[in-house]
């Protein structure tokens, strides 16, 4: 099927067979391997872009759902060589470890703080309920989202540093 | 060496620009031109025989290459990386299964969903037999998991394992008068550490290129131990392991789970040597329940023979351990591992019998910790009840038990000897910064207004940093390969000629950060800038011969041979620098990007310019070779034993059963750090690891021996609402077996909390006669016992 998608700003026309998932149109169509698959249930969240706005689990949709929407994913978070203050958050906080649930913690951090730049630790929590991370045990990762926050807002962020036991 | 602000410092991770950016590269995210796909097909039954296998159907279906079975594989023989007791796992089912899920056949094809499509299209029959899945039904015995082999491979005892290696203590001395005295208590405990599936993220997945061209192999893996890989694909193929490229690329997570040679590996291999075209397998999650190994999975019951004012005398323990059906690469050492650490922290007489037993499950093998959470939950499980017996609080019992600092090196009641410690000053540190007295006063007052508080604590010791290549001569099944058998640490430092430093090792981490921490090593000892410094690994040819990543152990082994590297440059870029500068070369400082001699900042040269020196060797002084740089195998004299003491707060809903986990603190001791950051977020890891196994996770299997936990909705990892932020802090009791003075902290999370939640939720409960809960705590166990314990 002719699908045609705005991915990170980029139309692609492309001809998809109908049972390919979203996640696979992303990551074997059009090369962008950085939203990564954990799961098979849609239960992860390692595979969590952004379509029209709002977040979604790339392996729960096929890909001629998203004819004719814009999707961003975390190669279109950057702008250029600059850092969104949420990976600027994840680098400076260590929020990440392997690095395999990053992409998809990165994109759902990006749509919470979007709705609410100054969340309090709970609503972190609650926010990054849909992405699982095994190796962080979310601490520096509920730190990281803090980060960023103070950084849209134009606070002076909080790094590692601030915090790490003597 | 001086130490800078770089080493012990916090540095932002190397590794991270491209994974934040979503450019880091893992196996799944390579591609080769003209791949193929494979999907496995697996057995429905946990024990059958395999009457006849018809790919018939699947072989007309278009797009597909080929359907492989036992018969095509078998010249390959058995993956050597298995310890050779019990019964090995074949490359494919061979005439038989053991487990659900057991690969039968390999389907090869255009694409994965192609090749899904085939598997399904492939009839095998089969006649199913009787299953053994309970763990104490397999050790009685009464049916055979593999015919005419007893359930039982082998059992360790606590007095016998190290037999010829080293002098043992009389076994258990005491144990049994102690327990005929009347002025003692005997106290014990039957408990459950349940079967757990690892669950890294990144599942497992394997790309191969077989250039018949060249006779080479190239095999991408998501693996801790890419030297093992490429020595086992030798072997298997009959080529050498020159000709045997592994890379283990970004690797998402392993915690054990990919510290094995797998089956597949070598299929992959196969399958691209006969097909001439690059091979590849994704493991999906819900396959991960057979296709990697599980970990835990002991039932035992635990002794304790102590005084009244709380000095143990004994400690015993007697377990049955789940091997799963068939014994891979750690699989019967995992409950060594734990016998090694039986007695803790504490100078007491210890008796143990670990049964290693065979079901019709699939293999287990390490999950961070590997043996030691075990041996930690049992200990302490049981410390804390003796001191709810005697009416003792739990941080004084152990106090008197603990070895003193003055002792050290001590040998233990099982024939170990660890290096340093200091338990008791650890402990209070953790008991001052919480406020331990305040604490208890608070539980108390909620509990008088009827509310459930309690405390958990538990002290802990690992061993880690593995290890004296000794430990290769006990059979491990890497020694029948030569290396890495012998658990050496490798490490290679080169300064470029433009000055820029790489730094190579034979390490294979999963987000360690290994690439900062190491080039803060180096940094430190050459002042060249981290930005300057590039670490590499995971590439068994370009690689120096290193063991991998598992066991706590890569700084303390690798890390020690990457300083010892360095310090080899050092001394030479010193004599070149010397020689440029026409002064001694002990007068020769390193600092901000070159060397000066001391006393004159002014008289300076780069190290683009030593480095120019250097791969200019007519510039050079009389006698001293061209290049510069350095290789360094290190092989430690001990392993290393850090320690630590951790605490928990939770509250119990009386009407839901529901545990709240209030507060978490750790002090833990790993010696001396590199990176604090780092080090504080493998703790963070490794307690949420272990209070998910206290709380939420458990591999479960019906009585058929199906996994009923294959997804992530039925094996609930923690996500992020379930777990407090966590109170660290650290005391630094350096080891003297290598010299950064490092231990290790990859697992002692892990080792220090599963029992630390059931000691706090025991604590809650405890006057309402509950003595102990078996894990996972779901909402509905303690519930019961709640009711259970009002009866
Ligand atoms: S891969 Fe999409 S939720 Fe796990
Ligand atoms: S960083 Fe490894 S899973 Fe989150």
């Amino acid at each position: 099927m002719e699908i045609s998608v705005s991915v990170n700003g980029t139309d692609h026309r492309s001809d998809v067979e109908p049972r390919t998932l979203l996640v696979h149109y992303l990551r074997e169509d059009l090369g962008l391997t950085g939203t990564h698959i954990g799961c098979d249930t849609g239960y992860c969240g390692a595979c969590t872009v952004i379509v029209d706005g709002r977040t979604v689990k790339a392996c729960t949709m096929l890909a001629v759902q998203a004819d004719g929407q814009s999707v961003q994913t975390i190669e279109g978070v950057a702008n250029g060589d600059e850092l969104h203050p949420v990976q600027e958050g994840f680098w400076e906080c260590h929020g990440l470890q392997c690095g395999f649930c990053t992409p998809g913690m990165i994109m759902s951090s990006i749509a919470l703080l979007d709705s609410n730049d100054d969340p309090t630790e709970e609503e972190i929590r609650h926010g990054i309920e849909g992405n699982l991370c095994r190796c962080t045990g979310y601490h520096n990762i509920v730190r990281s989202v803090q980060y960023a926050g103070a950084r849209i807002r134009g606070e002076e962020p909080q790094g590692a540093s601030q915090e790490v036991s003597s | 060496m001086s130490t800078t602000s770089v080493m012990g410092g916090i540095v932002r991770r190397k590794e991270d620009p491209a994974l934040i950016q979503g450019k880091g590269m893992f196996v799944d995210d390579i591609k080769r031109s003209r791949e193929l796909a494979v999907a496995f097909v697996r057995s429905p039954f946990a024990a059958a025989t395999i009457t006849s296998v018809d790919a018939s159907a699947a072989l007309e279906l278009a797009g597909v290459h080929a359907v492989y079975t036992a018969d095509d594989v078998r010249d390959l023989g058995l993956n050597p990386a298995q310890v050779a007791v019990g019964t090995l796992r074949p490359l494919l089912a061979d005439g038989a299964v053991h487990h659900v899920g057991e690969a039968v056949a390999m389907v090869v094809a255009d694409d994965r969903y192609v090749a899904q499509d085939a598997a399904d299209l492939v009839y095998v029959e089969y006649e199913p037999g009787d299953v053994v899945i309970d763990l104490k039904e397999a050790f009685a015995d009464t049916h055979q998991v593999h015919d005419g082999v007893s359930n039982t491979l082998l059992t360790w005892h606590g007095h016998a394992w190290w037999e010829g290696v080293v002098d043992l203590p009389d076994p258990s001395p005491g144990i049994q008068e102690a327990k005929e005295r009347d002025d003692t208590v005997v106290v014990s405990l039957e408990m459950v550490n349940q079967r757990l599936l690892p669950t890294a993220i990144e599942t497992r997945a394997v790309l191969a290129d077989w250039n018949s061209g060249y006779g080479s192999v190239e095999l991408w893996t998501s693996s801790q131990i890419p030297h093992a890989v490429a020595g086992a694909i030798g072997v298997m193929f009959g080529i050498p392991s020159n000709k045997v490229r592994v890379v283990a690329p970004e690797v998402g997570g392993g915690f054990g789970v990919k510290l094995n040679v797998y089956p597949d590996e070598a299929l992959v291999c196969f399958a691209s040597r006969e097909l001439g075209r690059p091979v590849r397998w994704t493991e999906t999650r819900r396959e991960a329940g057979f296709s990697s190994t599980q970990g835990r999975g002991w039932i035992g019951t635990a002794t304790i023979t102590g005084t009244r004012d709380g000095k143990i005398l004994g400690y015993e323990l007697d377990a049955i351990c789940d091997m799963g059906a068939y014994t891979q690469n750690l699989t019967v050492a995992v409950p060594l591992l734990g016998l090694f650490v039986a007695p803790g922290q504490y100078d007491i007489p210890t008796s143990y019998a670990l049964h290693c037993v065979v079901t019709n499950t699939p293999t287990t093998d390490a999950y961070r910790g590997a043996g030691r959470p075990e041996a930690a939950y049992y200990l302490d499980r049981i410390i804390d009840t003796y001191a709810r017996e005697i009416g003792m609080d739990p941080a004084d019992v152990r106090k008197v038990n603990y070895w003193k600092p003055d002792q050290f090196p001590v040998n233990t009641a099982v024939g170990m000897t660890m290096d340093t410690g200091d338990y008791e000053m650890n402990l209070d540190a953790l008991l001052d910064r919480v406020g331990y007295e305040d604490l208890k006063a608070r539980r108390d007052a909620a509990r008088a207004e009827g509310r459930l508080l309690g405390i958990g604590l538990s002290t802990y010791v690992e061993v880690c940093g593995f290890g004296p290549s000794a430990l290769a001569g006990l059979g491990f099944s890497w020694a029948g390969y030569g290396l890495p058998a012998a658990f050496n640490g490798s490490g290679v430092v080169r300064v470029q000629a433009d000055g820029t430093c790489t730094v190579t090792i034979g390490t294979g981490p999963s987000g360690q950060g290994h690439e900062t921490t190491w080039a803060q090593i180096v940094a430190d000892g050459l002042g060249i800038a981290m930005e300057n410094i590039e670490v590499r690994h995971g590439d068994s040819l370009d690689s120096p011969m290193g063991t991998g990543t598992f066991g706590s152990r890569s700084i303390a082994v690798d890390g020690t041979a990457t300083y010892e590297a360095t310090k080899r440059v050092r001394e030479k870029a010193a004599t070149i620098a010397g020689h440029l500068l026409e002064a001694a070369s002990e007068d020769i400082q390193f600092q901000d990007g070159g060397a000066h001699v001391a006393g004159s900042p002014d008289r300076s040269v780069s190290w683009a310019q030593i480095a120019e020196s250097a791969y200019q060797p007519h510039t050079l002084p009389e006698g001293v070779e061209g290049g510069l740089e350095s290789s360094v195998v290190f092989s430690p004299p001990n392993a290393t034993w850090p320690f630590g003491s951790h605490m928990a707060l939770v509250e119990v809903d009386p009407t839901t059963g529901d545990v709240d986990l209030l507060e978490y603190w750790a002090t833990d001791d790993c010696g001396n750090v590199i990176n604090p950051m780092i080090v504080d977020g493998q703790l963070h890891g490794g307690i949420a690891q272990g209070v998910a196994q206290a709380l939420f996770e458990e591999a479960i299997y019906d009585d058929a021996g199906n996994l009923l936990t294959t997804s992530l909705i039925d094996y609930p990892l923690p996500a992020a609402g379930n777990l407090p932020m966590f109170s660290l802090d650290r005391t630094v009791t350096p080891t003297d077996v290598n010299a950064l003075g490092v231990k290790g902290i990859g697992e002692a999370g892990t080792i220090g909390s599963a029992q630390t939640i059931v000691n706090a939720v025991v604590d809650a409960l405890s006057h309402l006669g509950v003595r102990h809960i078996d894990m996972p705590l779901r909402p509905q166990r303690v519930w019961q016992a709640i009711e259970d314990g009002r009866k």
